[in-house]
Parts: structure tokens; sequence; C-alpha cells
């Protein structure tokens, strides 16, 4: 007893001692980590940093604005058309899956989450949304390319709508399961019917958490090349939907194998381009989402 | 039941069985509720004292796998009746939950909501400031009324969500635990409320708190829980005046939870 109560009273020993084996695997172990994290960077950077190497010097008005050269064409050209053969094509996308995906996405969260409809349509779109792209192309093929007889810009959209809806029902559905319960509480308290609680309420609170998946899953639609060799392949030509249609990512895809030093650079410029559209795509994303927490 | 006083009961909850699934949540629980009056609920956790409170307004319709048996007769109309409307019902008899929770607007747009919601036509401007009177925020408030609802103390944020309950000027609110997320002081602004509105309103209230059923309650409900049978049924075991109940309580169990020697 006595005993005890001299240990309470001694000092205990505080001090640091940096050279003992624990201190030291400490130290060790978080230098790891820091190294790892630094390395998670490398990627990201050095795509970076050579594209703009490579494909900077092309970063000019001619660019956006010109149409691609000719293989016999030294120099001179731009991707103007495969510029917005994308954006017309991921626009198509969004028309298609925006609506489709939030409103199903409604209907899974709040009015039928436990029905088998909901549990199917769940189901496929987790599986879907790990769909290997080309299948979404090969499927485009078969029902627009075939039926209409010809490539299109409307076929390459439908390919990416394909791919995007997965993305855009599953975000929407989590974001309007995160809106708390309490909010519909007092939207149903105060005598809402569930579909003005769902307009008046949770919906404006979802939309940020909605519009960052919708954002992301253009930002990867848009970088798609497998789903657009089988539906809207290529054309030299200004945008013409009915036709073979060029994007940035399949334009890429022809040039970077051209002889072509001219096609070359164009690939390299494109490549540049299309990253900083995703970037700037990310970002937007980021930014909206950052505004929710308000 | 006094027959003479049976005139003031605008609400009648008889709870026979309330079902979650398959697990009996609240049996043979009678609750008459008196016109300007103020009702309280207390019993123990899981007593059913919430459950019951939801049932009045149709709230639990939410709650998957809810079943109720019994009657709740608002005028000459059982709300659970198939022709009833629950939507109709909850407009007409309000709700005030624990945690605060006004909408992500603006103090104005939150006491508007319901208005809107029923298509008001008169002068919103002069019934949003009537409301937020009778939620006894207006002082408070008037200057920052574009302000967002969210932005307001948690007592405030209580009182919004009263006074945006009573805009629609309903018959009945329905109060669960208003006060638990607040401090005494918030909690004081908030009964004193209750006393208010009652002149206007009938009011419930569920509490945790006997201090404050025996403040503000005319009418007290003690509810316990039965687990003689397996489950953890909730029912009531007294109801009557509040210093009638506290001061002679007719039952063992109400006399063991209100001297805090209940297990």
């Amino acid at each position: 007893m006595n005993e005890t109560k001299n240990n309470l009273l001694q000092l205990p020993n505080l001090e640091r001692h940096p050279f003992e084996p624990r201190a030291l695997k400490s130290i060790l172990l978080s230098t790891i980590t820091v190294i790892c994290a630094i390395l998670a960077c490398v990627p990201l950077f050095s795509v970076l940093v050579m594209l703009i190497y490579r494909g900077g010097s092309r970063i000019n008005l001619e660019l956006f604005t010109a149409l691609p050269p000719t293989a016999f064409q030294f120099d001179g050209g731009g991707i103007s058309n495969a510029i917005i053969g994308t954006l017309f094509m991921v626009g198509i996308a969004a028309l298609i899956t925006i609506p489709f995906g939030v409103l199903a996405a409604i209907y899974l969260a709040e009015f039928g989450p436990y029905s088998k409809i909901a549990t199917i349509a769940r189901f496929s779109a987790k599986t879907m949304s790990g769909l290997p792209s080309i299948i979404a192309g090969v499927f485009a093929y078969a029902i627009m390319v075939i039926t209409m007889g010809s490539y299109s810009a409307w076929a390459g959209g439908v390919a990416l709508a394909v791919l995007m809806l997965p993305t855009i029902l599953l975000t929407a559905e989590e974001t309007i399961k995160m809106v708390p319960k309490r909010m519909k509480e007092a939207a149903f308290g105060m005598g809402c019917t569930p579909s003005q609680s769902m307009t008046k309420v949770v919906l404006p609170m979802a939309l940020p958490g909605i519009i960052t998946g919708v954002v992301l899953a253009v930002a990867r639609a848009a970088g798609e090349t497998a789903p657009l060799l089988f539906t809207a392949i290529f054309s030299e030509y200004a945008l013409e939907p009915n036709d073979p249609t060029a994007s940035l990512a399949v334009l890429i895809y022809n040039y970077s194998n051209s002889t072509s030093e001219n096609q070359l650079e164009l690939a390299w410029a494109a490549s540049l381009v299309l990253v900083v559209l995703v970037f700037i795509l990310n970002m937007v994303s980021r930014w909206i989402g950052s505004r929710t927490r308000k | 039941m006094n027959s003479l006083l049976q005139d003031d009961i605008i609400l009648d909850c008889r709870a026979e069985k309330i079902f979650y699934s398959d697990f009996l949540a609240v049996r043979d629980s009678h609750v008459p509720i008196r016109k300007n009056q103020i009702t309280g609920f207390i019993g123990p956790s899981g007593c059913g004292k919430s459950t019951v409170l939801r049932s009045i307004n149709r709230m639990n319709d939410l709650i998957r796998g809810f079943k109720f048996f019994g009657s709740v007769q608002f005028h000459s109309m059982d709300i659970y009746d198939k022709k009833v409307d629950p939507v109709a019902v909850r407009r007409n008899i309000g709700m005030v939950f624990q945690q605060p929770n006004p909408f992500a607007m603006s103090i104005y747009e939150n006491v508007a909501f319901g208005l809107r919601l029923n298509r008001f036509k008169g002068n919103m401007d002069e019934q949003v400031e009537k409301a937020l009177r009778g939620g006894a925020l207006w002082d408070e408030v008037k200057d920052k009324l574009k302000k967002s609802g969210l932005s307001l103390s948690g007592g405030q944020q209580q009182r919004l969500c009263i006074a945006r309950a009573i805009a629609t000027g309903p018959q009945v609110l329905l109060m669960d635990e208003p006060c638990s997320a607040l401090d005494p002081i918030a909690t004081r602004q908030i009964e004193e409320l209750m006393l208010q509105l009652k002149e206007r309103f009938t009011v419930c209230i569920v509490t945790h708190n006997m201090q404050q059923a025996q403040r503000v309650a005319d009418q007290t409900a003690f509810f316990s829980v039965d687990i003689s049978v397996g489950g953890r049924t909730g029912y009531l075991v007294e109801m009557g005046a509040t210093k009638e109940l506290f001061s002679n309580p007719q039952e063992q169990l109400t006399k063991e939870y209100l001297h805090g020697d209940f297990s």
C-alpha cells in the first residue's frame, strides 16, 4: 500500500528519447507514408509536364478554330471539329441521362426504395458502372449505327449515355438519401405531398451533389475513346450530326499513329486540351461540392 | 369520464395496438386531448409516447411497417379512415420536432412555406409577421428576414419552426420533445411561448422532463413499458389533470416513476 503511494508521488519520466527503437520505427514509417504520398502525385504531374512540353507549342487560336490538316499538309490546321464533336456528343449524352438518371434516382431513394424495380435498377446500375466502355460502343453500334446505316454523332452520344447513366443515377440516389431525415419530416409535417417534399425541400438540398455527379460523369465520358470508335469514328470535316463525327479522344488515337509530324503534334495538343477539359470539370465539381457544406 | 367535459375533447386518440412490422410498440392507450389545453406525455424511454404523438397526425405513415389499430377521432372524422388524406390531416395538425429543422431557406420563406403550400392569397408579409410574433421571434428577426433560417441559434430555430407550424393556422400543435436539444434559457422561452399558444391552439407535448410537464401541461398522460410478455410494449398507465397526477397518482407505477424509484 505504502509502496504504491510512493510510486504515485514519483515524478514520471516525460523526457523525449529520439533514438529509442520505438521512436525510430515511428519516424521510419511516417517517412515511408510521405514518400508514397509524393509518388502518388507523380503520374498526374509527369503526364501534365509531358503534354505541355510536347503539345504546348500548338496551343494557339488556330488549334481551336481550324479543321484538321491532311496527311500531306506539313503545318497548320487545328482540332476545332474534334472539340465541337466531343462537346456535342457529351451534350447529347447529358441530355439523355440527366433527366432519366435523376428521376430514376428519386424513385430509388424516395418512392420505392425497397421495391423490386428499385432493387433491380440499383443492381444493374452498379453492374453497368463497371461495364467496359468498349461494350457500350458495341451496343450503340448495334442499335444505332446498324439501324441508321451510318456512323453518327447521335450514335456516339448514345454510347456515352450508356456509360454516364449509372454514375449519375447512383450519385443522385446517394445525395438524395443523404438529405437529413428531419428535413423530410419537416416537409411532411407541414403537409407536403411526397412530390412537394421532393421538389421544394429535398431536391434543392441535394442539387449540388447531383450536379457533382453529373459533372464527374461528363468528365469521364469526355475522355472515352472505345465507345466512339464504333459509333462516331472520325471525320476531318466540320460537325454534321448524321455523319461520322470527330472527337478529341479518337483524334488522339488516330493521329498518334500518324507518320505526319504535323498530325503527331496535333495529337499531343489535343491530349493537352482534353486533360485540361477534364481537369476543369473536376474543379467545377469540387467547387460545387464545397458549396453544399454551407 | 365526465360527460360535461366530453365536448372539450378535440382529439380522441384510441391507440389499441400500434405495430412496427411485427413489433408491438404500443397497446391500449386511450388519450383524449382537450381543446385549448396543453397535454403532456411523459414516461421512460421506449414507452411509446412519441409513437402515440406521431400517430395523431399520421407522421408514422412514413415509417415502413407501421400499422395502427384503433382510431383518432378529430371532429367527426377518424383520421385513420380510408377516406382521409393524411396530407390534409398534417395541414390541420401541425408538428414541431425534437431537433429544430428549419428549411435551408430564408426566415421569411420558412414561415411562408406552409402558406404557399395552401395557396394563401392574402397579404403574405402580414401573415408572416403574425406567425413570427406568435412564435415570439419577431423582435429578434424583423431586421433579417432574408437571412437563412439555419443562421439562427438553436432556440431561435425552434421558435421559427413553431412560427412555421402555426402560420397556416392548424388547430392542434404536436411537439415531440421540443426542448431536449436546447439550453435552459431557450427552454424557458419555449415554455412561455407554449402557455401563450394554448389560447389559440391545442398543444400536445412529449417531454422527458417532469418539471417541464408540471410547469406547462394541464393534462398529463403517463406511459410505461411492459416487458412482461417478452417485447417492450408501451402503454398508457394513467392520465389526468397534471396537479392531480403529480400530487396523487392512482397507480403504483406512476408513483414510483414520479419519485424516481423507477428501475
